[in-house]
């Protein structure tokens, strides 16, 4: 399996923890343009992206923040919920309408701290997540596309 | 096929983006064969040498279009060549994509860069043909919007999905910003009857042949274009050695099943 399916929350978690997860979840939807964090705010949700397109953002001083990275369906939004401080590192926005699961993070800090198999199986999920998009955006700076990269300068 | 360059005219010049051009030939006396999509041809800017550039477009009323990135002194040559101007072209040359092996399945494009002008060619004729295949989706990967090579066109292609992305968007960019191969969960083929065609930056290749081989597309299905230092293209010079392959002649394009292992190994 790909990793990028891998790493859907219906294939990342086992059948009783992805239920678990999913009865905690509240059914939102997102116009576009709307902000659904920002860098630096309290990481108190996260979600998953059931349809549409959400943008990850970084702020630069002076300029519009510039888009890193886009999520679509089935992608994860938000893991700096689950770990200290609990602190945005980017911002997110709807690109197009988003419908998406929401998920309360204290809430689900304490299912993970109430049951260790499946505090262990979210935390896994999310290593994973990190690690393919890490993956992901050292592959970028390699800046693939790029006139050196196309072939012998000749 | 011809060894010796053959006088061919720039009837059209269009620009792409502020490096790369696409130019349109037209044979002074009799034409060279017919080129498949795919393939490449030696083009010669008289002066300065020549490079091996595949189509871009092989019209069905004769002639051929090249897309060309100034990266070096023969491509800046090329690329700034005007209507009118003569230029030596020779081959065909190497085997091309072979879209006539995916007939009745499902076609999956994936275009990386500049990578997109080889593929064209095969796209356009996946699409006048839509009843002998299944769906054709085409995935592009671009640097930033304003790389984008054959911008208007994409959006008219008739396909299932034509998805693209970016690494750099601009302020006025909507799209998807991430890996081309982010794009193929968008995709909605099915992978044991599907062909692959994919172009582009080498380790791009690597990430996107070993996606489509996860999901389940047979490997020799998966067809990817080698870019090599052609020189003769006459599989004389072994310029273009890749482990056992002379890739102007065996190549460009191969199947995955043969280049994955040839791409894995640090030094050949």
């Amino acid at each position: 399996m790909p990793p990028s399916i891998a790493l859907r929350v219906h294939h990342a978690l086992p059948a009783e923890h992805r239920d678990r997860l999913l009865r905690v979840a509240r059914e939102v939807s997102f116009p576009p343009g709307t902000r659904l964090f920002d860098e630096g705010g309290h990481a108190d949700r996260f979600w998953i992206v059931r349809d549409g397109t959400a943008a990850l953002d970084l702020h630069v001083p002076g300029r519009r923040a510039p888009v890193v990275e886009t999520l679509g369906v089935g992608d994860l939004v938000g893991w700096s919920w689950l770990y200290e401080p609990f602190v945005w590192r980017l911002g997110a926005e709807a690109v197009t309408p988003v419908g998406a699961y929401e998920f309360d993070a204290v809430a689900v800090r304490l299912m993970c701290l109430d049951d260790a198999e499946f505090g262990r199986a979210v935390e896994h999920w999310v290593g994973r997540v990190l690690a393919h998009r890490l993956q992901a955006a050292r592959t970028r700076l390699l800046d693939l596309y790029g006139p050196h990269n196309s072939g012998g300068a000749r | 096929m011809t060894d010796v360059p053959v006088p061919y005219r720039v009837v059209a010049r269009r620009p792409e983006t502020a490096d790369t051009v696409t130019l349109r030939l037209e044979p002074l006396g009799a034409p060279l064969d017919d080129f498949a999509p795919g393939q490449f041809a030696m083009v010669h800017c008289f002066g300065r040498g020549e490079i091996p550039v595949s189509v871009s477009s092989v019209p069905a009323t004769g002639g051929l279009a090249h897309t060309i990135r100034a990266v070096g002194a023969v491509s800046a040559g090329l690329c700034a060549a005007r209507a009118g101007d003569v230029l030596g072209v020779r081959g065909p040359y190497g085997v091309g994509w072979e879209l006539e092996r995916a007939r009745g399945r499902d076609v999956v494009v994936v275009a990386g860069g500049i990578g997109l002008a080889p593929l064209r060619p095969l796209i356009l004729r996946a699409l006048a043909e839509p009843a002998a295949y299944g769906r054709i989706d085409v995935l592009i990967g671009a640097r930033s919007p304003a790389e984008l090579i054959s911008r208007r066109e994409i959006e008219r292609w008739p396909t299932a999905y034509t998805g693209v992305t970016v690494d750099r968007p601009d302020r006025e960019w909507r799209g998807d910003v991430g890996l081309v191969t982010t794009l193929l969960d968008r995709a909605e083929f099915a992978p044991a009857r599907t062909t692959a065609f994919v172009c582009g930056p080498e380790p791009m290749i690597r990430a996107t042949a070993r996606d489509l081989a996860f999901r389940g597309v047979p490997r020799d299905r998966i067809r990817v274009s080698l870019e090599r230092n052609m020189r003769c293209a006459t599989g004389h010079c072994g310029h273009c050695q890749l482990g056992p392959l002379l890739l102007c002649r065996a190549g460009p394009v191969v199947g995955w099943d043969e280049a994955e292992r040839l791409l894995s190994v640090r030094e050949l």
